[in-house]
């Protein structure tokens, strides 16, 4: 199934696996981000609408 | 309706609560698609192409290296638009898509830069060349670091809106420099366009341009970059959005209290 990447293996390999490291950790960060966020701003909400 | 009814309707994606409505219907599609056309193009690309008879195997890199610099220099043309908007029409959901947009571009630089780098060192001899094109898009990356640092440094929202959108116009020159530095200077390492070059497309000159059986994946890969891109922005103005209410709703409660 893997293609032979001859004498550049790691060359191909260490890019691939870089560039797909950082869209993975810009993806989990934006998301993990985003729900905290949102958790937040209802948690103040409430607070805010309970107290007038 | 008219083009100016049209463009009036735009302005109402300024109200912030219409923009999160819209956008959080729109962004399944674009998780979905930018997935399906990620994996497709990757898979395509790095299974299903043969080598390059000059490079060889590294040719496969071509599938992260351009649609990552595609992005790094498009992701700053539209903080530079949407700079611009907040500038004449002081819209706060433009400032703060600026914002949200600025790491996803300072990623897609890094991208570009480290897979330049890891591609260069067997086929040019090296990891880095102070040549126009590389030079450009390092200085690119710093711009990038510098908005984020500025925004982070201001305390007051508006008045770091006002800086960024600034240093936004002036790094714009570096931008379109990273993109066009090969043909003002026609000097060091880095190749021409041979992808997106109108006339590598059409085949109307004589110039190198890349073999069609590495071009579809290549497009299936910007196009999968483009929606990651857009699902992205979407969803990280929405966290800025939500923020920038925290912030009002503490500052309001502090004066009741």
């Amino acid at each position: 199934m893997m293609p032979d990447l001859g004498k550049y293996a790691d060359t191909v390999l260490s890019a691939y696996a870089a560039s797909l490291l950082l869209l993975v950790a810009l993806v989990a960060f934006s998301i993990w981000r985003g729900r905290k966020v949102r958790a937040e701003m209802e948690k103040v909400e409430q607070r805010v609408s309970r107290h007038g | 309706m008219s083009i100016a009814a049209k463009a009036n309707a735009l302005w109402e994606y300024a109200n912030p609560k219409k923009f999160l409505a819209t956008t959080e219907r729109m962004l399944p599609f674009f998780w979905v698609a930018s997935a399906i056309c990620l994996v497709v193009g990757l898979v395509w690309g790095f299974f299903f192409t043969p080598d390059d008879y000059k490079q060889g195997s590294t040719v496969k890199i071509i599938y992260l290296h351009v649609p990552s610099a595609l992005m790094a220099i498009n992701c700053w043309l539209m903080m530079l638009a949407t700079s611009l908007v907040w500038l004449v029409r002081r819209h706060h959901v433009s400032a703060l898509a600026a914002r949200a947009a600025a790491p996803i571009g300072i990623v897609m630089t890094l991208i570009a830069l480290v897979t330049g780098a890891i591609w260069g060192q067997p086929m040019w001899g090296t990891w880095w060349e102070w040549d126009p094109r590389l030079t450009s898009f390092l200085i690119l990356f710093l711009f990038y670091l510098g908005y984020m640092a500025l925004w982070e440094a201001i305390e007051d929202p508006d008045t770091a809106a006002d800086l960024t959108s600034v240093l936004c116009l002036v790094g714009s020159v570096f931008a379109l420099l990273s993109r066009y530095a090969v043909n003002f200077w026609n000097q060091g390492l880095h190749q021409g366009a041979s992808v997106m070059r109108a006339a590598a497309v059409t085949g109307t000159d004589t110039e190198e341009k890349v073999s069609n059986i590495f071009f579809y994946p290549l497009l299936m890969c910007i196009v999968g970059f483009i929606l990651l891109f857009i699902a992205l922005v979407f969803y990280r103005t929405g966290t800025e959005i939500r923020a920038r209410r925290i912030k009002a709703l503490l500052a309001r409660e502090r004066v009741n209290a």
